[in-house]
């Protein structure tokens, strides 16, 4: 078998996910195993992103693996000219397993296809992400129990946000309803839409959620960014639109969850990070666990 | 008086026919099949009238037959397309183009933000609609529809 890589969310079956998820939980209740002793891996950060490397940085180390690798392509051999092609057939044989983070589309995939070890997709510009939608949904079933049924609330930026259509491609295996609250420039695409009704999945669509998060079970958060808007006057009647506050939460389910994947500007007031209900900053430590279990289960190592 | 019923392109003796092209997509099925750079005789003639098509074209190549997976590569901008095969003046076979399921190395991907956009990548395409043509690509998974359909 070809080594197996991880460029995509639907290049895992349910029960692998479920598997992944499983050993995530292992390793939350025991983090340091050194399943990794002697092992090399890659972390080829083409365009920086701090958090998603220190997230995989943290899980290879705490499985007592080693690193090489680059935060930004200015440090790489990317500024001397060098195609993705050669970088990754070199890195190949430099280590056992690659992460990437890569701004162009399609590049997780080109190098899976090129690598003789297995890829880990880190974020291949606005395509994929597939480690932070295993982390959400390792999340999600932390703090509800379950992926079943759920009533998922997407708020923000809908048009543009890869994390928000991963995770509702991905919770549709699980029969999820969606209630997506977005500025009408910022609605989730037909394309993700027409997804859901093949799968038979409930969804709505509203432009201001005050009146319906009592029906939560979770709120996935996003940032509604300035430079989305062709008209500046456009953003400033929404921005204050699609702000969570402490107040909008008195009604809300006890099971509920705020979750968001980071970083947050202003669209969680910060007297939300006191209330139980807010979950982003576990959700950020859950990433580790997401991740140990990940370059395990890719590497062929069982727990 | 009757018209008398002539050929606009003169017959064959060996070979094949292709009918029902699309008159706007003539050259980009020369270009797919690579008859631009070959030595047998080639008729063509193009704007002609069509019922099903408005104006369509017929290409007439001596002394060619091809494989059928070669042929459906044109099913991208001639889905209509069918071919006659002919031995000695007479049409012995007829055949139509299928879409295939997977287009290798023929389409260019739409979104400029793609790898196979940046560096010498064969690109490949899961065909998710077929009546009216939309690829997905195999990299970036975005869909290239038929209007944007650019031939590599």
């Amino acid at each position: 078998m070809k080594n197996r890589s991880l460029v995509s969310i639907d290049d895992f079956s349910t029960s692998e996910m479920i598997g992944i998820l499983d050993m995530a939980e292992k390793f939350e209740k025991q983090p340091v195993r050194k399943l990794l002793e002697g092992r090399v891996i890659a972390t080829l950060f083409f365009e920086p992103s701090t958090r998603t490397r220190l997230s995989f940085e943290s899980a290879i180390n705490r499985l007592g693996g080693k690193i090489v690798g680059f935060s930004d392509a200015a440090s790489s051999s990317v500024t001397k000219g060098e195609t993705l092609h050669d970088t990754i057939k070199m890195v190949s044989s430099y280590s056992d397993l690659i992460v990437m983070r890569h701004p162009i589309e399609g590049s997780a995939r080109y190098a899976s296809e090129i690598a003789t070890v297995p890829v880990i997709n880190a974020g291949d510009g606005a395509n994929q992400h597939p480690t932070q939608t295993i982390l959400d949904l390792y999340s999600i079933r932390k703090t509800q129990g379950t992926l079943e049924n759920l009533n998922v609330f997407m708020v923000g930026d809908l048009k543009y946000g890869r994390t928000v259509h991963s995770l509702a491609m991905a919770m549709s295996r699980w029969k999820a309803t969606f209630n997506f609250i977005s500025p009408e420039e910022l609605k989730m695409p037909d394309e993700f839409k027409l997804y859901l009704d093949n799968m038979g999945l409930k969804y709505y669509e509203h432009s201001d959620f005050s009146e319906i998060i009592s029906k939560a079970d979770i709120i996935y958060m996003t940032r509604v960014q300035k430079e989305r808007f062709s008209d500046p006057m456009d953003y400033e009647k929404v921005k204050n639109v699609y702000v969570l506050k402490n107040a909008m939460l008195k009604d809300t389910k006890p099971n509920m969850k705020i979750l968001h994947p980071l970083p947050r500007v202003n669209e969680i007031h910060i007297d939300v990070d006191t209330n139980p209900k807010a979950y982003y900053f576990e959700q950020a430590l859950n990433g580790v666990f997401t991740r140990q279990a990940i370059l395990c289960t890719l590497l062929g190592i069982k727990l | 008086m009757k018209e008398p019923k002539q050929l606009v392109v003169s017959a064959i003796q060996n070979g094949t026919v292709i009918d029902h092209v699309p008159a706007k997509h003539l050259f980009k099925v020369i270009q797919i099949l690579g008859l631009d750079h070959i030595d047998n005789q080639i008729t063509f003639g193009t704007n002609l009238e069509s019922k099903k098509l408005g104006r369509k074209a017929i290409i007439k190549i001596a002394d060619m037959f091809f494989k059928d997976d070669d042929i459906n590569r044109i099913a991208l901008v001639a889905p209509d397309a069918k071919l006659n095969i002919i031995r000695d003046y007479e049409v012995v076979e007829k055949k139509v183009v299928v879409v295939p399921d997977t287009i290798i190395g023929i389409a260019r991907c739409m979104n400029p933000k793609c790898i196979t956009n940046f560096e010498q990548v064969t690109t490949r395409f899961r065909v998710v609609s077929k009546k009216n043509v939309a690829l997905k690509c195999h990299y970036c998974e975005k869909i290239t529809n038929q209007e944007n359909l650019e031939i590599i």
